[in-house]
């Protein structure tokens, strides 16, 4: 009696020790993330002034080096990236979610899910291959090209996703209405679908805004500031990688600053996304 | 119709680009150990062990972490403050780019693990395999997390109360009942997660302490694909070089794919 007793125990002290363990590894996962969220605020905010978003990166000792050309760089390759990859996404993303059955589109579906685990690197030597070696240059363009083909999954996903949601006596609604077919996707099939796509483009922004690897030899850097698609350009990432391995102290504090304007810019997008999410959910 | 030419523009373009290197040196490029571009003598063996072992320590860190994530958000506490709370920040972890990754190891990790070396006697380079797989378990995480979420999640309510009738503690449900009706889809998280670990550029560069020779033990400083690129892209001169280092993208364009499919294989077959 008093052995089963003990048995039974013994597998309740087994249970609980277990639920420990799972909530205690659990909270050690977000330990990483506050101790790198901490060390760049910490390290960022004081390297943080007018200087350094108006300044364009100085040799080294010189003071009030800043980062504006990386500022302006990312900003031109996210848009020219947006631009470039928007159209094709959202276009492949309704045509997914109106064929739903067909070959053709689970052979689509297959290459999207493909294409979203090719990694980066390997983008970036395409983009090499495609538009930096036929124009002999390294190029804006071609680093947005780079960025580009990896928007392209998040938006086709999310745009599909959405889509598949709308519930189809919205679409027979409008058929019955008189429209015919396009005018039923452009004015209400999209117009039902917007808060998705949109947090879809908005994620896939913060998704290559972190991108160092296919910059590296397509943008390639350029410590001026240039406006020029066919001229080389620099971006936060960029600038995070050449200044974190180099030696000087200076230069690993403009690192940590460009680090936290660009952790702050994605937290901001993630935050837009959830927020969005909620605000413009059209409800069925 | 612009996905599938995409794909089949990349392998095309990846094949004739790295055709010299292909004619000039076929299969032992896979499998010599030599990489000096100054002879022009180029194998892969090396990288290619550096990325397995750095993927494959990753993964085996990461997996009690992003297990017990699982557990937590898909059996223990499924709704409420802290899950939600947990479930952001996993994330956020997600949302970090690789380079910064990379940054914060390379001046808070390096130092840890060279303390570390310091204490095993072996040359305190501080940057290796070691440090790059902490990275990058770190990095995994979350995709291995969410799919045994999703795959935890599913798992139907009633098999678990038939467990619990039959007088099982929590524990025994979930060892006995839950895992293994979950197991593939937890499975092709963590293929997912290697998929991902392979190809991981930034933050491996910068911490993996890029050595062309083949790494002795864990905390030995190597390359893994990924970062030859990167790190040797544009200094790549000669023709041969480059199509060396094409060659290198194309086998891992290859093993990604490989990788990924395999795990969607797995999942499609856990969701019929």
């Amino acid at each position: 009696m008093n052995g089963q007793h003990q048995v039974k125990s013994g597998r309740l002290v087994k249970d609980k020790i277990f639920k420990a363990l799972i909530i205690c590894l659990s909270f050690m996962t977000t330990l990483p993330l506050i101790l790198i969220l901490f060390s760049i605020f910490h390290k960022g905010i004081s390297s943080i002034n007018w200087q350094f978003f108006v300044n364009i990166p100085k040799p080294v000792g010189e003071p009030n080096g800043g980062i504006a050309n990386a500022l302006i760089g990312t900003v031109l390759l996210v848009m020219l990236a947006s631009v470039m990859s928007i159209p094709i996404g959202i276009l492949t993303g309704i045509y997914l979610s109106e064929f739903k059955k067909s070959r053709v589109s689970w052979f689509i579906g297959l290459c999207v899910d493909v294409l979203q685990g090719v990694p980066s690197v390997v983008i970036g030597i395409i983009a090499y291959l495609w538009l930096v070696k036929p124009l002999h240059h390294f190029s804006t363009l071609s680093g947005a090209a780079a960025l580009a083909i990896m928007m392209l999954p998040v938006i086709i996903k999310s745009t599909e996703e959405t889509l598949k949601l709308i519930p189809e006596t919205l679409r027979e609604g409008s058929l019955a209405l008189g429209a015919n077919y396009s005018t039923t996707i452009i004015k209400v099939i999209l117009p039902a679908g917007v808060s998705g796509i949109l947090s879809g483009i908005l994620l896939s922004v913060a998704r290559i805004a972190g991108e160092t690897a296919p910059l590296l030899f397509t943008a390639f850097g350029n410590p001026f500031i240039n406006w020029n698609v066919f001229k080389p350009v620099s971006s936060l990432p960029l600038v995070i990688f050449n200044y974190a391995i180099s030696p000087y102290e200076d230069w690993h504090r403009l690192a940590w600053g460009a680090a936290f304007v660009l952790i702050m810019f994605i937290l901001l997008l993630n935050l837009l996304v959830k927020l969005g999410a909620k605000r413009w959910k059209v409800q069925f | 119709m612009f996905m599938p030419v995409l794909i089949i523009g990349i392998l095309i373009t990846l094949i004739i680009s790295s055709f010299p290197s292909l004619k000039e040196f076929g299969f032992h490029f896979v499998i010599g150990r030599e990489w000096d571009p100054v002879f022009s003598k180029f194998g892969a063996f090396p990288f290619i062990v550096g990325t397995f072992l750095t993927a494959f320590l990753s993964l085996v860190i990461s997996i009690p972490f992003s297990l017990a994530v699982s557990i937590f958000l898909g059996e223990y506490f499924r709704e409420g403050f802290l899950p939600s709370l947990l479930q952001s920040l996993v994330e956020l972890l997600s949302g970090i780019p690789s380079v910064i990754y990379g940054f914060w190891g390379l001046f808070f990790l390096v130092p840890i693990v060279r303390a570390i070396e310091m204490k095993f006697n072996v040359p305190p380079f501080g940057v290796g395999i070691l440090t790059a797989s902490l990275i990058l378990a770190i990095m995994i995480i979350p995709f291995s997390a969410s799919l045994g979420r999703e795959a935890l999640k599913m798992v139907p309510q009633d098999v678990k109360e038939a467990a619990y009738s039959l007088g099982a503690t929590r524990y025994e449900v979930i060892k006995k009942v839950i895992l293994p009706y979950a197991g593939s889809g937890i499975i092709s998280g963590f293929f997912l997660a290697l998929g991902r670990g392979v190809g991981e550029t930034m933050a491996v560069t910068m911490v993996i302490g890029n050595s062309q020779h083949l790494p002795e033990n864990i905390f030995s400083p190597s390359n893994t694909m990924a970062s030859v690129i990167a790190n040797e892209f544009t200094e790549a001169t000669a023709n041969i070089y480059l199509s060396s280092l094409i060659e290198i993208g194309l086998l891992l364009f290859l093993i990604t794919t490989l990788v990924n499919i395999l795990g969607r294989w797995l999942i499609g077959r856990y969701n019929r």
